[in-house]
């Protein structure tokens, strides 16, 4: 039934985990609702604004890596990890 | 409009949520899937990181299809927007006439886009069509079945032959809705015509020409069909756009890991656009 | 706004820009194909009803017709069933996620659907949809639910909250409220939506064709079996060209008051 989806294991872990912070950005939504404020970003958003910049951003960096490097994949997502942090943070 | 905060609107909501995000997320999981695999038949497939997407970053034939769809969306939006504008604002407003434009404008909108490709295939044929054989008998010499520069000239004609009404009556709606009081009192300070346009009712349509933008845009991003029909993306390559190369790649070759990486790529493209694009223009809207 | 001389001229221009393309495929279709590859002719000279003959008399052919109109229908009735709740909580409540969750709805007219076949075709298949008018329905909601509560949640918010109000204080249950009020307070921009989504469903192709393979199988894929060993049968293809755009014809007829009036109340 599902074996055309041809699942892989990093795959996997890959979508869990975006699953995971949905859920938990919604269940932290529903308990303390946010306001729309001003970071260093150039406009005024929410926290699933910043997220979702977040994650777009790092998608291109991983992009970024991948064309112009050969180097392991774990860097850029470090980077990623870091900037997401920073955007949910102070963005 | 002030709206109430109220949660249980997602149940509203849930039978659109299921809806697409069965068609949606699904299939797209699937194609990240292929992305990091070799698949050599349904069967048997091998894990093989990113390597199609190092491949395909690298690949020429992507910069080449990305540019000349960058151009071509541009082209479009280019001459669509400003002729749509256009047409709308020379539409009769009331009675039989306004009705009859409406729907003569609409005919192209509801024809099957294999279609319209069907209908430029022939009406830009030296033998049998009239405008190539028009365009050959004033001493042009016309073939779009072997010169790029043709092929690539009717291929955006055909879109604003089939598309330009869209924004026309998108725009044409929204004139409607400004009050004629409006018009009086510029006629009283002899206002110019350009001046009622740029203060009246440009202003008027800049929510409607965000929508006509952002369907044409994504529209004639992955516009296949036509293209395909008329010119199979030649001659050359110089009608071969993104979804032309993806199908070439993912059935043509049977690459269908190249080809997932490379519309995984394109969809971030887009999505990226036309985001920065919503952003901006929701983001004024708010600061006024 | 005084109709000029000088309009009218443009918009004739214009109109006729559009319309020579199709009246050449119209002229074509009552030619018989020696008179198409022969000399090029502004009107026919030896009129012929043949190449429709062929259409009305063979099932293959006119089943094609049959089955583009059921799942077309369809779709339309799916999408407004759908949507129009939506549209409402979209137009009236703010909820968690409402902004994202608008946006998302539409990137999902962003994807580029040559790549999605595969996994479109594998999923109808698996769920046993393929080669149903009923599959082709629900693939074409993905591009069209979105766009409909797009166009819906605009012509809901122009209807003041006040009204939704006094309902409620008369007594009305929300069903009824929605049925009886305010439906049919947003007709045209109903009218307007479901135009749009039976012309997106109509003109779609590429999924259609990969979802279908003879039951449901939509005249516009038929069409290409005019390429035959003999050459293109023009004549044929033409006709079958023309006969696509009635109904389209047909539904934009009966909007056109509401495309007039409709678009009007909505998000202008």
């Amino acid at each position: 039934m599902i074996a055309w989806m041809t699942w892989t294991l990093p795959t996997a872990i890959f979508f869990i985990t975006i699953g995971c912070i949905l859920f938990c950005m919604t269940v932290y939504e529903v308990r303390s609702p946010c306001v729309e404020r001003k970071g260093f970003l150039p406009i005024a958003t929410t926290r699933g604004d910043r997220l979702f910049i977040g994650l777009l951003v790092s998608a291109y960096i991983h992009l970024l890596f991948l064309g112009l490097s050969d180097m392991s994949l774990w860097i850029p997502l470090g980077i990623s990890v870091v900037w997401v942090a920073i955007a949910l943070r102070w963005g | 409009m002030i709206k109430t905060e109220n949660n249980k609107a997602w149940f509203l909501v849930l039978p659109v949520f299921l809806l697409v995000a069965f068609s949606a997320v699904i299939p797209l999981m699937t194609v990240v899937n292929y992305s990091v695999q070799d698949i050599l038949d349904p069967n048997t497939a091998f894990f093989v990181g990113a390597e199609w997407y190092r491949e395909v970053l690298r690949d020429p034939r992507l910069h080449d299809s990305l540019l000349r769809q960058f151009i071509y969306s541009f082209s479009v939006l280019a001459i669509e927007i400003p002729l749509g504008i256009g047409v709308a604002l020379m539409m009769p407003t009331k009675g039989r006439m306004a009705s009859l434009c409406l729907i003569l404008l609409a005919i192209p909108l509801l024809i099957p886009w294999n279609v319209v490709g069907t209908i430029w295939q022939i009406f830009g044929r030296a033998d049998i069509g009239l405008m190539g054989w028009a365009l050959n008998s004033l001493g042009v010499d016309y073939n779009y079945a072997a010169n790029p520069g043709d092929a690539w000239a009717t291929v955006l004609l055909m879109d604003v032959w089939h598309w330009t009404s869209l924004v026309a009556l998108l725009c044409y709606s929204g004139l409607r809705a400004i009050p004629e009081a409006f018009y009086q009192a510029a006629e009283i300070d002899r206002a110019s015509r350009w001046a009622v346009f740029r203060y009246i009712q440009l202003p008027r349509l800049k929510s409607v020409l965000v929508i006509a933008v952002l369907l044409r845009f994504m529209d004639s991003f992955m516009i296949y069909t036509e293209p395909f029909v008329l010119t199979g993306g030649g001659p050359g390559s110089s009608t071969t756009f993104l979804s032309q190369t993806l199908v070439t790649m993912a059935i043509g070759q049977f690459d269908i890991g190249p080809a997932a990486a490379f519309s995984l790529i394109y969809f971030l493209i887009v999505l990226l656009v036309s985001w920065l694009f919503f952003t901006t223009i929701t983001h004024m809207d708010k600061s006024k | 706004m005084k109709m000029t001389k000088g309009k009218a001229f443009g918009i004739a221009l214009y109109i006729l820009f559009v319309l020579t393309p199709i009246y050449w495929l119209l002229n074509m279709s009552f030619k018989t194909n020696s008179e198409i590859l022969g000399t090029l002719t502004l009107w026919p000279q030896e009129f012929t009803l043949a190449n429709y003959a062929v259409i009305f008399t063979d099932s293959s052919w006119y089943s094609g017709y049959i089955n583009s109109m059921i799942y077309v229908s369809l779709n339309v009735a799916i999408t407004l069933a759908v949507a129009l709740p939506a549209a409402y909580a979209f137009s009236r409540y703010k909820f968690v996620g409402d902004k994202h969750l608008f946006f998302w709805l539409l990137t999902n007219r962003m994807a580029p659907p040559a790549v999605f076949l595969l996994p479109f075709f594998q999923l109808y298949s698996s769920i046993g949809l393929f080669d149903t008018h009923l599959g082709v329905a629900l693939a074409h909601c993905l591009f069209n639910v979105p766009l409909a509560v797009w166009i819906l949640e605009g012509f809901m918010s122009g209807v003041p909250r006040e009204v939704d109000e006094t309902a409620y204080i008369d007594g009305y249950s929300f069903p009824r409220f929605f049925g009886r009020i305010f439906l049919p307070m947003i007709r045209s921009g109903i009218g307007v939506t479901a135009f749009f989504v039976f012309m997106f469903s109509w003109v779609e192709l590429l999924l259609a064709r990969t979802l279908t393979s003879v039951d449901a199988k939509p005249i516009a894929a038929i069409m290409t079996r005019t390429v035959g060993a003999t050459g293109v049968d023009w004549g044929v293809l033409a006709a079958a060209g023309v006969l696509t755009i009635i109904p389209g014809l047909l539904v934009v007829y009966f909007v056109r008051n509401h495309v007039a009036k409709g678009f009007a109340l909505g998000r202008v």
